[in-house]
């Protein structure tokens, strides 16, 4: 990847730059038009820093008229467009193109309406995910997915990447809990897809865009499902003397009809970095660690709390600890937050995969992943999402020496061939972006790529929004449209006919 | 009308293929539970799956299950009940509503292509929210597959979501591979008496909004209570809140949700009254009286179902049951007349929903449209998108937007 192909930059778009600038200027004045390299610097890169691109030129509108009128603009001169929420994205989501309008939607950043009966939030997409879940804590509510990225990531963001979090298992994913949105099309038409009402009257669009990766319209309003906060939470931390007991504990855990809230497994060399950066208090002498959190009514906790113990004791469990006040159950987490800083801390460069496989595979591809570390010469440290089987592998390494930063990129490439090869996926969080895009083949055949690119093609028919990112290939419209038609018999003229 | 009969996905993908090459409408149906909603389609050939069945996959650790479209789902219930698991959004049996289909009583494709959930799609989402792969061939006659076996993917478009609800008018289903959850240890339902819609409607957000995590939460108003359970419940409006999960802890909420409504009387409904009566309101029981008086399925905030279905009242004579916290209205509309330009006007000055006819009969069906219309750029974005999976039109043509 590191010689990463983006599209051609237009040479008429570019010709045309200062126009450009200046019309931006007429549609949104002020300060939400950014054309100075010392001011576009600071939106040249998202999440995955390794890769920087100067945009054409930045615009934060502040209306959905605006959002309209820029898009249409762009659409009638054949300008790229790249979305960009608060920049966070791990995959190269917002990377700019060097043609291409970098549309940020940071400053719509209200909040329009909590509505406590219908249990929803009607938010700006740049508000943050955490800043919903502020919104409504005073009541007691929350909203449920939550990315670690958290603090900083938009709403508008998480239904662009389909984000996910800790919770996931229980609570579900984003597209698991948008109601409806407002969206501006490529060519500049405002639709609303959902409300405050459940499913939709036609077509699911609203769970077409969630997850396409600013590659089929750009959010204006999203509306959230909020949930009462459980009553308690608590905790377990588990020690095991093997990834194989870990992961059958998970699997007795399932198998005994229980869903836990959270579900995070960490290995050796995480547990060792995590440790020895927050000093949370974890075992150094297991080969995997197992947190447990569930949540409910102090009943339902206490009973379950009882059960999963017994669980992880026919498990072999060499470490159980369970959470006797909100403090401790906060201590367990503690290091698991921390993987990814701890892990920076023991190496100059980290980078992390994301990759999900069905959980039982975990064992033979944790064992995959330290055959391919001895290949490549480089660490990994694993923190995996036991509940839904979601993998961060962080590999590390150093950008300073040469080539690493190519040979990290390989292994991970070869750990999400991996992944595939098991049963599993390419992304389960981060998305495809740059990143994995020239991985998709691993994933899907010819016939796969071309059916969703020709959801794209009744979007955005030009491919003006966010070219470069989830598909390796562009392919013509009207060449995915010709349709190959064989008049002819009827098919299985044998079969008995009524 | 001749019927294909494939057996398997090279044979789906064939009579699509050359459908697609004729130009030939083909009604696409599983056990046609549900053939009778929507417009009425013209067709001289059916693409019949019901014989593409059975189960490929199921790993009740790894919550998944993996079935051939055709496969009836009371098979797929019948394995899951084996293992204490379920198909958490609870989807509808049309059949006592309608009438029609085989004994079998519909099939995994079929729940999927018409997004066909219950009274637990309140707390655990739609069938759609359960997809997490599928097989698929498209109006083209083209083979195609999206999504996986796991429930954290992100990994391209989701088709899944666009397939589910689609109604066979994009793409014809092959296989799925839903996630599958844990099945309540035990359930008791507490019935609020005597409220009326209103008071139903705030009594039931109360509910919600608090700790007691209710899984269905529906209000019978009176005149329709009574015909529940063979008559058990008597005549007084029951507002019932459905309470699953282990033993000490639905006791415990019971207790909880209690303390709410001090004021109220409330019934407790043991386990098995309980699935009886939730089967009753998830099949549209009370409006399954053999006629084909026209019946609405609406969608609308919960806030906002008992306005409009008193709204509705005053200008045409119905009775209404709610389901989701007052946000889905069942509606049959005593007059015979379906009243859909009044309904449909009624769901815009109410915040926006859908209302779709579920049972009509042909000629009504065909005279008023049975999905919820669209306009403007979201139509045209919806006929752009039929039209990228379909370009000749040939899956249950018409039977969604007008032709």
């Amino acid at each position: 990847m590191s010689g990463l192909t983006m599209p051609k930059p237009d040479a008429a778009t570019l010709a045309r730059r200062a126009e450009i600038v200046a019309d931006m200027r007429t549609i949104v004045p002020g300060e939400g038009v950014v054309d100075r390299v010392t001011g576009m610097r600071a939106f040249e890169t998202d999440g995955l820093t390794a890769y920087r691109q100067l945009p054409l030129v930045v615009v934060l509108p502040e209306t959905v008229r605006q959002v309209s009128r820029i898009l249409k603009y762009c659409n009638e001169r054949n300008i790229r467009v790249v979305p960009r929420g608060a920049g966070t994205s791990l995959s190269g989501g917002a990377l700019p193109l060097e043609d291409a309008v970098l549309l940020v939607m940071s400053r719509f950043n209200r909040i329009l309406e909590i509505d406590y009966e219908n249990r929803v939030v009607v938010a700006q997409p740049g508000v943050t995910n955490l800043g919903i879940t502020h919104a409504v804590e005073a009541e007691g509510f929350y909203y449920a997915p939550d990315p670690s990225s958290q603090i900083a990531c938009s709403i508008g963001g998480n239904v662009a990447e389909n984000s996910g979090g800790v919770h996931c298992l229980k609570y579900g994913l984003t597209t698991n809990n948008v109601l409806g949105i407002e969206m501006v099309l490529m060519d500049g038409e405002v639709i609303r897809l959902g409300g405050r009402h459940l499913d939709s009257g036609g077509y699911d669009l609203l769970g077409l865009m969630t997850g396409s990766e600013g590659l089929l319209g750009v959010v204006t309003e999203v509306t959230v499902r909020i949930l009462k906060k459980p009553e308690t939470a608590r905790a377990l931390l588990i020690g095991f003397p093997s990834s194989e007991q870990a992961g059958q504990c998970v699997a007795d855990i399932i198998g005994a009809g229980i869903i836990p809230g959270g579900m995070e497994m960490m290995d050796r060399p995480a547990i060792h970095a995590a440790e020895d950066f927050v000093h949370a208090g974890y075992p150094l002498d297991c080969e995997a660690l197992l947190i447990v959190e569930l949540d409910g009514p102090p009943a339902e906790v206490d009973h379950l709390i009882g059960a999963v113990e017994q669980i992880a004791a026919n498990n072999g469990s060499t470490v159980c600890r369970i959470s006797r006040s909100e403090e401790e159950r906060l201590t367990f987490w503690a290091g698991r937050k921390a993987a990814f800083p701890a892990v920076g801390r023991i190496s100059p460069d980290y980078y992390c995969m994301d990759g999900t496989i069905p959980r039982k595979e975990l064992p033979r591809v944790l064992a995959g992943m330290r055959d391919l570390s001895e290949k490549y010469a480089l660490r990994v440290a694993n923190v995996f999402h036991a509940g839904d089987g979601n993998l961060h592998p962080l590999i590390l390494y150093d950008a300073n020496k040469p080539g690493e930063l190519e040979k990290a990129e390989a292994f991970g490439a070869d750990i999400l061939r991996l992944c595939v090869q098991v049963g599993g996926v390419l992304t389960g969080e981060h998305g495809v972006g740059v990143e994995k895009r020239d991985l998709m083949g691993e994933m899907f055949d010819q016939a796969d790529l071309d059916q969703q690119m020709r959801v794209k093609c009744a979007f955005d028919p030009n491919h003006l929004l966010n070219p470069g990112k989830v598909f390796p290939q562009l392919r013509r419209c009207a060449e995915l449209g010709r349709m190959h038609v064989h008049r002819g018999q009827m098919p299985f003229p044998d079969i008995p006919r009524f | 009308m001749t019927a294909f009969t494939p057996t398997t996905t090279e044979e789906v993908r064939e009579v699509v293929a050359w459908a697609a090459g004729e130009g030939a409408p083909l009604e696409v149906l599983g056990h046609g539970t549900k053939r009778d909603i929507g417009r009425p389609i013209q067709s001289e050939h059916a693409l019949d799956l019901s014989r593409l069945g059975g189960i490929t996959l199921y790993e009740p650790n790894e919550l998944v299950l993996g079935a051939r479209a055709g496969t009836p789902i009371a098979e797929i219930e019948a394995l899951l009940g084996e293992h204490g698991q379920q198909l958490a959004f609870e989807p509808m049996d049309y059949r006592p509503l309608l009438g029609g289909g085989n004994a079998s009583g519909g099939t995994l494709g079929g729940v999927v292509a018409a997004n066909v959930s219950g009274p637990r799609r309140l707390k655990a989402g739609a069938a759609r929210d359960h997809v997490l792969g599928i097989h698929a061939v498209s109006g083209r006659g083209e083979a195609f597959k999206s999504g996986g076996r796991v429930v954290k993917n992100v990994t391209g478009y989701d088709l899944s979501k666009g397939l589910a609800g689609s109604w066979g008018t994009l793409a014809v289903l092959t296989d799925i591979v839903v996630k599958v959850l844990p099945a309540a240890e035990t359930e008791v339902t507490l019935a609020l008496r005597g409220l009326l819609d209103d008071a139903a409607t705030a009594a039931m957000a109360a509910a919600l909004g608090s700790s007691g995590e209710v899984s269905a939460a529906a209000h019978l108003p009176q005149g329709i209570s009574g015909t529940m359970l063979g008559g058990m419940l008597g005549d007084e409006s029951a507002t019932l809140l459905r309470l699953e999960g282990f033993g000490p802890s639905v006791a415990y909420r019971a207790d909880l949700l209690k303390g709410l409504f001090p004021q109220a009387r409330i019934d407790e409904i043991d386990a098995d009254r309980s699935r009886a009566i939730w089967r009753e309101v998830r099949d549209c029981v009370p409006f399954a009286d053999g006629t084909d008086k026209p019946v609405w399925r609406v969608s609308v905030a919960p806030s906002e179902g008992h306005r409009l279905a008193l709204a509705l009242r005053m200008q045409a004579p119905a009775m209404v049951f709610y389901d989701w916290q007052g946000g889905l209205i069942w509606i049959r509309m005593e007059g015979g007349d379906p009243e859909a330009d009044l309904l449909r006007a009624l769901i815009r000055s109410h915040g926006g929903g859908h209302a779709t006819l579920v049972r009509a009969s042909p000629s009504m069906r065909a005279a008023v449209g049975p999905f919820e219309p669209q306009e403007g750029a979201l139509a045209a974005l919806s006929a752009r998108l039929k039209a990228q999976f379909d370009p000749n039109g040939i899956l249950n043509p018409g039977r969604m937007a007008g032709a």
